[in-house]
């Protein structure tokens, strides 16, 4: 479903403070499975998730998704595979939009509204209407158990609810992959392993997982299909099932 | 069409909660501009009624006024004149005139004074404007002492005061008799200050305006849509200037918004930040701040507007009156009379929603083109 | 040179219009230089987002366009009484040789603004931007130009004007000497204009009519449809006002924006621009109806300006229609 292919991402190119991110990976990611990315910090796995994640474009290579959702492609390109290396902008955040839900590190939860309204936001540019989705949102936090929390404003929520309305959001657009980036970074042992209980839910719907971490919670866990290493942008390792 | 209404109510709905979250800042911005667009249109607004009260007064005025000219400078008009004006063919009417000014020495105040053509006011009576009759402490059958120009004393009886509203002209007027006026100013018989004439056919003005300085070549014919556009011609220009006076205000509260807009705060940075790695497009995020900008100047412009409108209509727009009215010791007290049109609105919103919005385009983008990872690397 | 509020707004409304248009022709024609979407290169992701700029610029620029245009044309109103003879804005134009190309430079610019965001919508929404540089193109070459241009005319023609005011040496006189400018506008002869007007506007709808059902006269509606633009502006001075006022002489197109008439006027300007905006729209997207990217949003976007240009072309005819029946002037017998 995701086919990277030598692809390669600098920053500051041509200055004296140039360095490469990403250096050459070519990785196959498979549908409905969960894929980790292993490696210390530094080791080029956020670049790499905002790479897949349409967030930003490669210096060269290719990136090809097959199964996205978006109006603007026929469904033959839908279908067979479509190389996104050079979409713009505009076009990226349309694919990202619709085909992936993000979990990160700080939560990134906009102070000030409520956790209904955060758990909306990433369908506020959609066509939908708001009740159609406000129904789900609810929905959603009923899910996760925090619907007595809902019109509570995020900053008076604990860690592990904060955890809880992120996942949320990441699911409003009902994405096909997720994408966690050291989700469990700021997480108590316990809400790990209950962030990877949800991952297992996760699987369990047919979604597609891509977890960076360097948690081993997260990367010895049994539901990870495979692991991949990271160091200074390259892949070292590719370990299938533990 | 409808599903693309949603996605700018659910911006909308964002951008103003937004901006509520953001009080302090936007209050002070939101200040400021309702300042300016105060000021701006309580001028506007100002200038415009004077042009109205101008145009009232001046509408049952003569359609032309024939003056003497001697050694360049207006001169009394020799009440024959009106004779030889009148075997003009097309003048309908020609009417010596008596007017002038009294300065009172107690009081420090000029007064208008004039002779009616009909009704006649019958000799030992005036009728006074109102600020006169404050100005002099009198009311009606009350005596007025004043002194002519032989310095005796002339006694005059006060008939009637003019009512207060709306009369630009007549709050320093003083109306008396031909017999009065020409014993307080020694003024001969056989002259008039100058001649009214009333023209049957308004599309000959002009041609029998030529034919009177044939006839008469001491004679300088003043027509009504001279003086008319004389006036508005002054307020205008007095509104100009005052506007490149304001420009510099104007300018400021540019470079103000501009800092506002470009100054985000951390948390602002990363909203943005948030909201484009969750989804938002650089588009939305310039529609937030388009609508952002809609909400603030649409706020400024209506508050700015109905304060102006109160200052200018209720308070006869104490701030400027100086400026713009001229100066006087006898000041009419008016009311001016509330007319504001689209072109004023139209004017008002090009000299202060224009320029901010301008100010805005490129700081609002400035922001939305925060990379959709930032969120990711904080 | 005359000073007034809303002279001072247009200039510093032009200003900073011509501003704008200048600071986006400036990258606009950088785009044209460096443009290469296979690039990652942060050179290249820099344009594209200077392209979200660029179309925010031009989006305010058409609104502020058009604003100013009717501002231009109130102004002109409110100044008539500054000059000898001269009855409405028809007038004031008139006052020098500025007046006029002004207008019709405003109207040009917000013409083509219209059609630039229309190729600009379209082109957004093809995921190569494939019509990028013919865009850039209009933008640096005709559409920056005419924009400085009117600028400047509306600088010439505003610092031309000069009040017929008293002089302290003589009064009337000076209005006898100095004549006055010309009170009105000629139209072209009525007859002739109602059959053109009707032709055109039959020739439009059965263009656009072949072109949404049978998908066929991809050039005609668009050529149609200009004709009738212009045929139905030179209408409106030759007999459409006529029925307005119901006086056989007033030609003046600036009155209808007036009170006193409704303010049908801004129905009328309103439906005719939105009408040939739209129909130019559909011709400029012609020549790339084929492009990959493009080929499933042109025919939509296309078949949908088309449906726009004839429900504003027939409102404006059923305004014209309505006056002319229910007029109580009649110019043929």
């Amino acid at each position: 479903m995701i086919e990277l292919s030598h692809v390669t991402k600098s920053f500051n190119v041509g200055k004296s403070n140039q360095f490469t991110a990403v250096d050459d990976v070519s990785l196959a990611i498979e549908p409905g499975k969960l894929t980790i990315l292993k490696g210390p910090s530094g080791s080029g796995k956020t670049t790499l998730l905002s790479l897949i994640g349409c967030m930003s474009r490669p210096s060269s290579g290719r990136i090809r998704l097959r199964g996205v959702r978006t109006a603007f492609l026929t469904t033959e390109e839908r279908e067979g595979g479509f190389d996104i290396s050079s979409l713009p902008e505009r076009f990226l955040t349309e694919i990202r939009r619709t085909t992936f839900g993000f979990i990160f590190q700080q939560f990134n939860l906009i102070r000030g509204i409520s956790a209904l309204e955060n758990v909306m936001l990433p369908a506020y540019p959609t066509l939908e209407s708001h009740a159609a989705f406000q129904a789900r949102a609810k929905e959603l936090l009923r899910l996760f158990d925090i619907s007595r929390h809902a019109a509570s404003r995020v900053e008076w929520l604990s860690g592990g609810e904060l955890q809880r309305v992120a996942i949320a959001r990441a699911l409003i657009n009902d994405p096909a992959v997720i994408i966690a980036d050291e989700p469990t970074a700021h997480l108590d042992s316990k809400l790990s392993r209950e962030f990877m209980e949800i991952v297992a839910t996760f699987k369990a719907q047919g979604k597609t997982v891509l977890i960076a971490s360097h948690d081993p919670i997260a990367y010895d866990s049994q539901l990870a299909d495979r692991v991949v290493e990271m160091r200074d942008g390259r892949t070292t390792a590719d370990r299938p099932e533990p | 069409m409808i599903i693309s209404l949603n996605r700018h109510r659910n911006i909308i709905d964002f951008a103003l909660s937004s901006l509520m979250r953001r009080k302090m800042k936007n209050f002070s911005l939101l200040a400021v501009y309702t300042l300016i667009v105060f000021v701006i249109a309580s001028l506007l607004f100002f200038v415009h009624a004077l042009k109205r009260e101008a145009a009232l007064v001046l509408a049952d005025s003569p359609d032309m006024v024939v003056q003497r000219l001697m050694a360049g400078r207006q001169d009394l008009i020799p009440a024959a004149y009106a004779e030889k004006i009148r075997s003009i063919p097309g003048v309908s009417t020609v009417t010596p005139r008596l007017w002038g000014y009294y300065y009172d020495p107690i009081f420090g105040a000029n007064y208008t004074l004039m002779v009616p053509a009909k009704p006649t006011i019958e000799p030992g009576s005036i009728l006074v404007g109102a600020e006169v009759s404050r100005n002099q402490r009198v009311g009606v059958g009350d005596m007025v002492a004043f002194r002519t120009s032989a310095h005796t004393p002339l006694l005059l009886t006060v008939k009637g005061i003019y009512p207060a509203a709306s009369n630009l002209v007549a709050a320093d007027l003083i109306i008396m008799s031909a017999a009065d006026f020409q014993a307080m100013f020694n003024f001969p018989e056989t002259l008039a200050t100058d001649l009214a004439v009333t023209v049957a056919n308004p599309r000959e003005q002009a041609t029998i305006a030529a034919k009177v300085v044939e006839a008469l070549p001491d004679a300088r014919p003043i027509l009504k849509s001279e003086i008319l556009r004389t006036y508005d011609s002054i307020f205008d220009w007095r509104g100009g200037m005052m506007v490149v006076i304001l420009s510099a205000a104007v300018l400021s509260f540019v470079i103000f918004a501009w800092d506002k807009a470009t100054g985000l705060s951390a948390e602002e940075r990363r909203e943005i930040g948030i909201l484009k790695s969750i989804g938002w497009e650089t588009a939305d995020v310039l529609f937030l701040k388009f609508w952002e900008g809609i909400a603030i100047s649409l706020s400024a412009f209506l508050l700015g507007g109905i304060l102006a409108y109160g200052h200018v209509f209720f308070f006869s727009a104490t701030l400027f009156e100086h400026a713009l009215k001229g100066w006087a010791v006898l000041y009419p007290r008016f009311r001016l009379v509330p007319a504001v049109d689209g072109f004023h609105l139209t004017v008002l919103f090009f000299l202060t929603v224009l320029p901010y919005t301008a100010a805005t385009i490129v700081p609002a983008w400035l922001a939305a083109t925060t990379d959709p990872d930032a969120a990711m690397r904080s | 040179m005359m000073q007034h509020p809303a002279i001072q707004a247009l200039l510093i409304s032009s200003l900073l219009i011509a501003g704008m248009l200048l600071y986006a022709a400036w990258y606009g024609a950088k785009i044209l230089r460096t443009w290469d979407l296979h690039s990652g290169s942060e050179l290249q992701l820099q344009l594209e987002r200077r392209t979200y700029l660029i179309s925010s610029i031009l989006g305010y620029v058409l609104a502020f366009q058009i604003l100013s245009l009717f501002l231009f044309i109130f102004t002109a109103d409110t100044l008539h009484s500054q000059f000898t003879g001269a009855m409405c804005a028809a007038g004031s134009l008139n006052a020098n040789g500025y007046g006029y190309p002004t207008l019709f430079l405003k109207i040009a610019t917000c013409l083509l603004a219209g059609v630039w965001l229309i190729i600009n919508h379209v082109d957004t929404r093809g995921y190569d931007y494939p019509l990028i540089k013919v865009k850039y193109g209009i933008l640096v070459v005709i559409l920056a130009p005419l924009v400085i241009i009117e600028a400047f005319f509306q600088f010439r023609y505003f610092q031309g004007l000069h009040a017929d005011v008293i002089t302290s040496c003589c009064g009337s006189l000076f209005s006898v000497d100095k004549g006055s400018v010309g009170g009105d506008l000629a139209g072209l002869p009525a007859a002739p204009m109602e059959w053109a007007f009707y032709s055109a506007m039959a020739a439009t709808f059965a263009g656009g009519l072949l072109f949404c059902l049978k998908g066929r006269g991809g050039y005609f509606f668009p050529i149609a449809s200009s004709v009738a633009f212009l045929v139905s502006a030179a209408s409106l001075v030759s007999f459409i006002c006529l029925y307005i006022y119901e006086l056989p002489s007033h030609h003046c197109p600036f009155c209808i924006l007036q009170r006193e008439y409704g303010y049908v006027g801004y129905a009328l300007y309103a439906s005719l621009f939105g009408g040939g905006v739209a129909g130019l729209g559909a011709g400029a997207l012609m020549p790339f109806r084929n492009h990959a990217s493009l080929s499933r949003i042109i025919p939509v976007t296309r078949r949908r300006l088309c449906v726009f240009a004839m429900a504003s072309y027939l409102f404006f005819a059923l305004i014209v229609s309505c006056y002319q029946i229910f007029s109580p002037l009649r110019l043929f017998p």
